[in-house]
């Protein structure tokens, strides 16, 4: 069962209710949790894992071969990302602006712009005590997060049997990372906070779940602050809210130390057991 | 005319309730631009009148003309993105999926694909509630191509400063390193790093500072909720005297931060102490980008 934990705006507690669920999930389950957030993964900063195995993981550039190039022109005209200019008696590649479509490289008719592998960045496979722990870091320089969150997904699917439970850390917004990690999800869970950038946030992430027709629901972190907005629009909406986590100054200090919340605060086991029960029904439900 | 670009690593760091203060304090010798395109929250603080939209379009998406496909394979085959799915037969193009590269189109013997150019959001032109012009976006669900829609956002709303005789762009940024942030530091003359003593917090800042230096742009930083943890904060201090970063600012943890957003003000509205620190802040970094 797959399970993407996202929110629209960032800051509203993702990694926090990732690496506390599946911790918790891990007292009873088997549970993998999976950092999707590649351009700032943090959830390696709340537990304390082993690592067991790291790669690097590239993606496919063209590189010109000046020896059988005719200099035609074929590789600018077939790109439709300008990542290939022709200069004169040169070719240009703009490795940031690729996305590796192999458009220039198989169309080139002399075979002159081999695709080559370029890396991107690194996926590490952590092991905690209780559980297995994946995350993948973008190189910084690198725009494009979508390749490398693709191939973490990939290598997941690998490595663990469909029926575990997964956790998938999702990175903010709502533009293609976000889509990327959510869309092959069983279930989305949106975390937001009862403020006014949280609620606008939350409603834009609520919408692209709709278009992806995801099954989803709502936890409304830092309760009691702000107003109750979230609320009376879910209740309108017919959206299930699944659990509240008080707004607590102590809850956000043992965050700031990178500390678990759910050993300490009774009030977040609370929360995620309500999760959890929700997640089971659901899993029964749709016969995951 | 000076572009200050206000960015964070992190989400919810307090980058655009800190933005939208400095608006107030720049008064008329600024230009506002919201480049956080796809949860853009500005607008709420600064309830902008008088907005005009425009679409913006980007990139393209395929289409496959039933009609004239053969059902070959050809697209299929060449497609790199699995954006074409076969369905009893019928090819069809995923539309999440397809990037738009157009190569499918380009090998289709029977020229059945075309390409539409692909409407990825909204970008308007307005006039805050502090009559200052204001340019902000809307990126259409889920759509590809942030980086070009904050690029237009900016392009915008320097043209704008330089019609005016502004002295300054303001652009509240996305958070993360990818391409809506290196979108935002492309000719930005002050970038503005708001962080808070957390331990992603610190882990953030140091990663997208990486990426500014690599623009080689002046940086200064706000640590917001500075005595929540004092320790981290103080690894912080550390860490901006060591890269040669200003330590513009400690805000202190107050609850008022957020009671100012919820009545959609900005802080700088209210009266205290964190109204005194900004308004130095703002002083501040008007003397290092000038």
């Amino acid at each position: 069962m797959n399970i993407a934990i996202a929110s629209g705006k960032g800051g509203t507690g993702k990694t926090t209710l990732s690496t506390n669920l599946a911790s918790f999930i891990a007292e009873t389950e088997k549970v993998v949790l999976v950092d999707l957030d590649v351009e700032e993964p943090n959830s390696a900063l709340f537990l304390e894992a082993q690592l067991h195995f790291s790669q690097n993981q590239y993606k496919m550039i063209p590189k010109w071969n000046e020896t059988d190039c005719l200099l035609c022109g074929k590789c600018q005209d077939v790109c439709n990302y300008h990542a290939v200019i022709k200069m004169l008696d040169t070719i240009m590649v703009f490795p940031e602006l690729c996305h590796s479509c192999y458009a220039c490289s198989e169309l080139c008719p002399t075979q002159s712009l081999p695709m080559e592998a370029k890396k991107m960045g690194e996926l590490k496979h952590f092991k905690t005590n209780s559980f297995d722990f994946i995350e993948s870091r973008l190189l910084i320089g690198e725009e494009q997060a979508v390749p490398l969150i693709k191939q973490t997904l990939d290598y997941v699917e690998a490595h663990f049997e469909s029926s575990d439970i997964k956790i998938y850390d999702s990175p903010p917004g709502t533009s293609c990372p976000v889509i990327e990690a959510t869309k092959d999800a069983d279930f989305v869970i949106l975390i937001s906070e009862p403020t006014p950038f949280g609620y606008n946030d939350l409603v834009l992430a609520i919408e692209t779940m709709q278009a992806l027709k995801q099954n989803f629901g709502i936890v409304i972190n830092r309760f009691g602050l702000g107003n109750d907005d979230i609320e009376k629009y879910c209740e309108q909406h017919n959206i299930p809210i699944l659990a509240k986590i008080p707004n607590k100054k102590s809850i956000a200090e043992l965050y700031s130390k990178g500390e678990l919340l759910f050993q300490k605060v009774p009030e977040v086991r609370t929360a995620l057991e309500k999760i959890y029960q929700y997640l089971m029904a659901f899993k029964k439900e749709q016969a995951l | 005319m000076k572009e200050i670009v206000v960015i964070s690593g992190k989400g919810g760091t307090g980058k655009t309730s800190i933005t939208a203060s400095l608006a107030v304090l720049a008064g008329q010798d600024v230009v506002v631009a919201d480049c956080d395109v796809d949860a853009a929250d500005m607008h709420i603080l600064l309830q902008p009148k008088n907005s005009q939209s425009e679409d913006f379009y980007s990139g393209e998406l395929a289409l496959i003309d039933q009609e004239s496909c053969t059902q070959c394979g050809a697209c299929y085959d060449v497609c790199r993105f699995q954006a074409i799915n076969v369905l009893d037969g019928v090819h069809k193009v995923d539309e999440l999926s397809c990037e738009g590269c157009g190569y499918c189109a380009r090998v289709c013997p029977v020229e059945a694909i075309s390409n539409i150019p692909l409407n990825v959001g909204k970008w308007h032109i307005a006039t805050t509630r502090f009559n200052q012009p204001f340019v902000h976006a809307k990126l259409g669900i889920g759509a590809d191509n942030s980086g070009k829609l904050v690029a237009q956002v900016k392009n915008k709303a320097k043209e704008v400063a330089e019609e005016n005789q502004k002295a300054y762009v303001l652009v509240d940024g996305s958070p993360g390193v990818g391409c809506p942030v290196v979108s935002s530091l492309s000719g930005a003359h002050f970038v503005l790093l708001v962080t808070e003593p957390t331990v992603s917090g610190m882990h953030d800042l140091k990663r997208v500072y990486q990426l500014v230096k690599k623009f080689h742009i002046k940086a200064g930083c706000i640590i917001n909720k500075a005595d929540l943890n004092k320790e981290i904060t103080q690894e912080i201090i550390s860490y901006l005297a060591q890269e040669e970063v200003v330590h513009l600012a400690s805000l202190p943890y107050d609850e008022s931060f957020t009671a100012a957003m919820t009545n959609c003000e900005a802080i700088v509205e209210r009266e205290g102490k964190i109204k005194e620190i900004l308004e130095d802040t703002w002083i501040k970094i008007k003397q290092i980008v000038n």
